[in-house]
């Protein structure tokens, strides 16, 4: 039985290392993105059923953003990262699960080195998606407010109490990537470690409702990750009244 | 010691077991009590609760996580 923290390096591209994490996620890519391109490309009025498919996938997301973010028109302006992180991390998850994925590899030391892996299952990508989120927000708080009412909620020299509760919102951001990266990070990192001890304990039939766990995880962890952003970002953009 | 080790992630990982549990238990709890007071709310609130118990698990999964790594260390 093989359980590995860190992501396993396959092989080098120019000597850039790419691990089998980084697959699995190019592999996610390749499959979504030609998805979107030809579910628009000649769209229709009656849709076929790959542009169904995604008017449904949109239609739903975006009624969860709006009804956090509140108006139509900010909805609007950060639907598109939101859903692409819902996306990414559904698809990725999911991809995980397939067979094939953890168990084909090559012996490295006499230890299996899978050649794909749930790419959440790595720090490195949970926290580049954390901090992209997190940078995203600030960004649009400062748009949205100018940095000075912004950066007020922060640096307030009002009183002593209002300094140390902008210090502490400052802490708080911080927080928030770690919050972020290590929720998902962790929920899809212990479904694996899961799944591979209970297929090495009994490997018929009980570990089907095990699977089925695993599946709703990787949505639930993808839907908390896109309502979060949602609502941070709806938090950053709205001016706060005393 | 290295048995302490063991003792330690054990501890880890019960003690977020337990405030996790406590958590999880207290919002789904309310949810199905809002729900039979109001039950044309149940979507809204249903949505609500696993947003709750998601995040409320993330408690558990960063005593998890330390616990791992104190595994493989």
């Amino acid at each position: 039985m093989h359980i590995s923290v860190t992501a396993e390096h396959i092989f080098n591209i120019f000597s850039w290392p790419v691990s089998n994490t980084m697959l699995t996620a190019w592999m996610a890519i390749l499959l979504v993105v030609p998805a979107a391109y030809f579910a628009t490309r000649k769209m229709q009025m009656v849709p076929g059923k790959l542009q169904n498919f995604f008017e449904v996938l949109i239609e739903s997301l975006f009624g969860l953003v709006e009804g956090f973010m509140g108006d139509r028109k900010s909805a609007l302006k950060f639907f598109p990262l939101a859903a692409t992180f819902f996306i990414f991390i559904l698809v990725t998850n999911w991809m995980g699960l397939l067979p094939g994925f953890g168990s084909i590899g090559f012996y490295e030391h006499e230890k299996l080195v899978p050649i794909f892996r749930a790419t959440n299952a790595d720090l490195n990508t949970t926290l580049g998606l954390a901090m992209l989120a997190v940078v995203v927000v600030q960004i649009s708080g400062i748009m949205t407010l100018g940095l000075f009412r912004y950066g007020k909620k922060f640096i307030n020299f009002k009183s002593p109490m209002g300094f140390f509760v902008g210090i502490l919102e400052l802490i708080s951001e911080i927080a928030k990537i770690i919050s972020f990266s290590f929720r998902l990070f962790g929920s899809v990192l212990a479904g694996e470690i899961l799944l591979t001890v209970i297929a090495f304990l009994v490997p018929y039939i009980v570990p089907l409702p095990f699977m089925g766990l695993e599946i709703f995880i990787g949505g639930v962890q993808a839907l908390v990750f896109m309502l979060l952003f949602t609502v941070f970002t709806k938090m950053a953009i709205t001016e706060m009244e005393h | 010691m290295p048995e302490l080790k063991f003792l330690a992630i054990a501890i880890a990982v019960g003690l977020g077991a337990i405030g996790a549990g406590l958590g999880i238990g207290k919002i789904v709890s309310q949810a199905i009590e809002s729900t039979g007071r109001n039950p044309e709310m149940h979507g809204k609130i249903f949505n609500m609760m696993i947003l709750g118990a998601a995040l409320t698990e993330a408690l558990a999964i960063y005593a998890l996580v330390m616990a791992l790594m104190m595994f493989f260390e």
